[in-house]
């Protein structure tokens, strides 16, 4: 393809993540700034971390007063799912220039891996692709949460408007495209209720680092046979 | 809550580790191979992680455990569930479960 058609290929591709970005990162400013937070530290957050679900998280456990070094281990464990993403991408990568890789993968999310997985497979694609969708899935995203924390200072009353369901509605779908077979469906089952199950035994948010411990060892033995 | 050095360390610290899981596999993979317990071991961790979180969020309310017509959020949940199981639409699902806690707290 061509530099200008490859671009605008990627643009076009990269609306429906823009969409979801908007409104999802305009909730988390809204949350944002109901927590305590300031635009700009908004603003840092998403430029340095750039990850929907973890940033929700951090944005709770700092409103609730939970020191860094907790945020920073569930940042981890909410985000090693990149991980995958970034290997099954790597084949696809070996087609563009080797020193740009550390960068590009920068911008890797649930969202941009699903989009221009599917692409690569259909098509040799350079890094002019991969900065076009990325880089605007990107801004989108850092603009969206900095607009949602300067106007959620605004808002009263965020749960009259359903922004409360933004979060689980969001892990709701990404779980759905987890749900690869039965296997997956009883894995996810058992770490929702560990997860429960820890909230009320142990304090301070270690529910979801150790239900997904658990539940993901569970599937890998039951995955054995 | 001010911008001090605390909260840029914290910034930088979740910004190293996401980029970590993002960054290593692509650049590394083609030179190491990952021990296959630990592939499979990851295979589970989104699905887990997500429900991890998506559970205490729509089954508790100021935590604790509020499961009935009296909780808002595991009614949009469940009422999204099949359109987010078919169509996998992160901004439907959201949109939808957003407008139906909207009527909730209209009505109710």
């Amino acid at each position: 393809m061509h530099k200008k058609e490859e671009f605008l290929f990627a643009i076009k591709r990269v609306f429906p993540i823009v969409m979801g970005y908007l409104p999802v990162g305009f909730a988390l400013g809204v949350m944002a700034a109901d927590a305590g937070l300031s635009p700009i530290q908004m603003g840092l957050m998403s430029l340095f971390v750039y990850a929907g679900s973890a940033q929700f998280i951090a944005v709770d456990m700092l409103g609730s007063g939970t020191s860094a070094i907790p945020i920073i281990i569930t940042t981890f464990l909410v985000n090693l799912r990149h991980f995958l993403f970034s290997a099954s991408l790597a084949p696809y990568f070996r087609e563009i220039k080797q020193s740009l890789i550390p960068l590009i993968s920068f911008f890797i999310t649930d969202e941009t891996f699903a989009v221009s997985i599917t692409d690569a497979e259909q098509r040799p694609l350079s890094h002019i692709y991969y900065f076009s969708l990325y880089i605007t899935a990107y801004s989108c995203w850092v603009l969206s949460t900095i607009i949602g924390t300067t106007l959620g200072n605004l808002i009263p009353d965020t749960k009259a408007l359903g922004f409360d369901f933004a979060l689980p509605g969001m892990f709701l779908a990404l779980l759905c495209m987890q749900f690869k077979n039965a296997r997956f469906i009883l894995i996810a089952l058992i770490s929702g209720l560990l997860s429960i199950f820890f909230i009320h035994i142990i304090p301070g948010n270690w529910n979801v680092i150790l239900a997904t411990v658990i539940a993901a060892a569970i599937g890998v033995l039951i995955d054995e046979n | 809550m001010k911008i001090d050095l605390n909260y840029i360390c914290l910034v930088l610290g979740m910004g190293f580790v996401t980029y970590l899981s993002r960054m290593l596999p692509a650049t590394l993979l083609s030179k190491q191979e990952i021990p296959k317990v630990f592939v499979k071991f990851l295979n589970f961790v989104p699905a887990a992680v997500l429900s991890a979180l998506l559970f205490p969020g729509v089954l508790m309310t100021e935590n604790k455990l509020n499961i009935g017509f009296s909780n808002p959020l595991l009614i949009a949940a469940v009422l999204t569930f099949p359109l987010a199981y078919k169509t996998k639409n992160m901004f439907a699902t959201v949109l939808l479960g957003m407008g139906i806690v909207i009527l909730y707290n209209y009505f109710i």
